[in-house]
């Protein structure tokens, strides 16, 4: 089809939306000019670039990009392509450089992406090398230590973006001690023949854990009771997620969603702080309480923990969860495939067991190979199956369609915790970037 | 004629070729620790993230998962091929053996065929009632890759 714009207003209506939105390869192209290539991205996390010239590699949208840390302390994004003949100029990964250095002719950029030196110099015209370099991305900012970019040069700031959202940054922030991350322990990469929506649309779904995670909750209620005194297990805090999966439905509606005009939107108190998977009953959370209040002050801290934020989605490309320190990047590859990037976040400041629990969290919900995160995939796989069909055109969105609820500080919550309020608010968001003029 | 290791070793993949993770896991002792790490040459499994890092509790439930009927990524469970190779005794104390193979594995599913190739460590220790698997580590030579989602045991 022609995507023109007028055509794709049609495809995203009140409580349904076109299934061409999740399986046209042309609205795919249009998504990555016009979303991945408008919104704020988030990269990564300043801990990933600490020192000058500490790189790594990730992409915006399909780009490959490099963030460099310059020796003038600014975070740096480069488009991973030399302005010769176009090759990545850095090979994937991390690591330390002084400049990057092209493998095919040796054309060389510092950590600006400023073109220096170029063997067989002589032999270009006069003049030309001085106006090459490495494509800077045009617009670079941090929120609390987390680093986001823009392919455009226009646009909202990156508050005005992150709007309401931004509380989500501060509560994971806020929870360190002194307010010292890192990302370490390893990354998860997990990939899946569906759309990169699905993804978005499934982290703030109450109603699926029952049915998706069924398998899951059904084997960990079987598990031996966690953190039994003197029996404390390093994979409680996973065993109890899973069986938390398996809350009643009134739990799922109590807990509330709320969304922003932006995409953006989070869940609410799924883990009210009695209730917190990570604390209930353990020494380790015990210990950690005591050195945020050593660090903040009681009634702070106090605060800190009473912030119930579960999941948060950052549209277009980020999911995470401030309490357990996972975050998650999404790329797209195509319309019908996705790759997800799952790392983990150590608070510098806290007892070891934090970030251990961390660890034991990530392999048994988000991991590859997880009790937890493979029913998702496979559902978002079935999705894509089902949506390549043409017997039929339209996805539903309509629960709570009718009773969403628009707050005082622009956000629009669900009438239950399970209502669809974020599907309908992300395709709001989708119409707006995809406009021609947005 | 192989010998009693490699027949151990075959017997383990034949249960796991022919889905019968019980039997497969009563090889295991309780005292097991399965693991897949994430990373190249990882060191330890706690301050970082494994694909598998599993005890007999956890194994337990991982096969367990597998029988349920919603268990929808298993649900019908992958067809595997283990082929081991390279099997070599690298220690023996009191009753404990340090085995290495190699292992390429052909997974099907859903119209998808898949091939992992891994270093393998075994520790044995014989028991009453014969070898048992007290440690067994797969180090995948594409485990920091991207992954489609893993439902089976390596």
């Amino acid at each position: 089809m022609v995507a023109r714009d007028e055509q794709l207003a049609m495809l995203v209506q009140p409580d349904r939306v076109h299934r061409s939105v999740y399986a046209d390869p042309v609205i795919f192209e249009l998504e990555m000019e016009r979303i991945f290539g408008r919104a704020w991205l988030i990269l990564g996390h300043e801990s990933q670039v600490a020192a000058a010239g500490d790189y790594f590699t990730t992409r915006m949208g399909r780009e490959p990009v490099i963030v460099v840390r310059h020796e003038d302390g600014s975070v740096r994004v480069l488009v991973n392509r030399c302005a010769h003949r176009g090759a990545t100029v850095c090979a994937e990964g991390r690591g330390r450089a002084e400049r990057f250095v092209c493998p095919y002719h040796g054309w060389s950029y510092d950590r600006g992406g400023r073109l220096g030196a170029v063997p067989f110099e002589s032999g270009y015209q006069r003049g030309k090398l001085s106006e090459l370099g490495l494509k800077q991305v045009p617009r670079v900012a941090l929120y609390r230590g987390f680093i986001f970019a823009s392919l455009s040069s226009s646009g909202p700031g990156l508050e005005e973006f992150l709007g309401p959202a931004r509380a989500s940054f501060d509560d994971l922030v806020d929870r360190a001690p002194g307010g010292e991350l890192e990302v370490t322990g390893g990354v998860f990469k997990h990939a899946y023949n569906g759309n990169w929506k699905f993804m978005l649309e499934n982290h703030l779904d109450g109603a699926h854990p029952a049915w998706v995670h069924a398998s899951s909750v059904a084997v960990a209620r079987g598990a031996p009771e966690p953190g039994a005194p003197g029996k404390e297990h390093h994979f409680d805090i996973a065993v109890r997620q899973m069986r938390q999966n398996g809350a009643p439905d009134a739990v799922w509606d109590a807990i509330g969603v709320w969304t922003t005009p932006r995409g953006h939107g989070y869940l609410g108190d799924y883990h009210s702080d009695d209730r917190l998977v990570a604390g209930m009953g353990s020494p380790v959370f015990d210990e950690y309480r005591k050195k945020l209040v050593e660090r903040c002050g009681q009634k702070e801290a106090d605060r800190i923990l009473r912030v119930t934020l579960w999941n948060t989605i950052i549209y277009p490309n980020c999911s995470f969860m401030s309490q357990f320190r996972q975050l998650r990047i999404i790329h797209p590859l195509a319309v019908d495939r996705s790759v997800v990037y799952t790392y983990s976040f150590r608070m510098k400041q806290a007892p070891p067991g934090m970030f251990r629990d961390t660890v034991a969290f990530a392999n048994v919900v988000n991991g590859t190979a997880s009790w937890v995160l493979t029913d998702d995939l496979e559902v978002y796989e079935r999705l894509q199956r089902g949506l390549s069909s043409g017997a039929v055109d339209w996805v539903y969105i309509g629960r709570g369609h009718g009773g969403d609820v628009d707050e005082a500080d622009g956000t629009r919550r669900g009438n239950t915790g399970t209502s669809e309020v974020f599907i309908r608010s992300q395709m709001r968001a989708w119409l707006d970037y995809m406009g021609a003029d947005a | 004629m192989p010998g009693e290791i490699e027949q151990f070793l075959y017997l383990e993949a034949r249960l796991l070729d022919t889905q019968r993770y019980e039997a497969w896991l009563d090889l295991y002792t309780e005292d097991a620790i399965y693991w897949v790490p994430l990373e190249h040459d990882q060191r330890e499994p706690f301050e970082t993230s494994s694909i598998i890092h599993d005890d007999r509790t956890l194994l337990d439930l991982r096969v367990r998962q597998a029988r349920h009927p919603r268990a929808h990524a298993r649900q019908p469970l992958a067809r595997t091929v283990h082929q081991i190779g390279n099997i070599s005794l690298e220690d023996e104390k009191k009753n404990e053996l340090t085995i290495k193979s190699t292992l390429v594995l052909v997974e099907f599913r859903n119209e998808r065929q898949r091939v992992w190739g891994a270093l393998v460590e075994h520790r044995l220790r014989r028991l009453p009632q014969g070898l048992r698997i007290a440690r067994k580590r797969v180090d995948l030579v594409n485990s920091e890759s991207e992954l489609d989602g893993v439902a089976i045991l390596f």
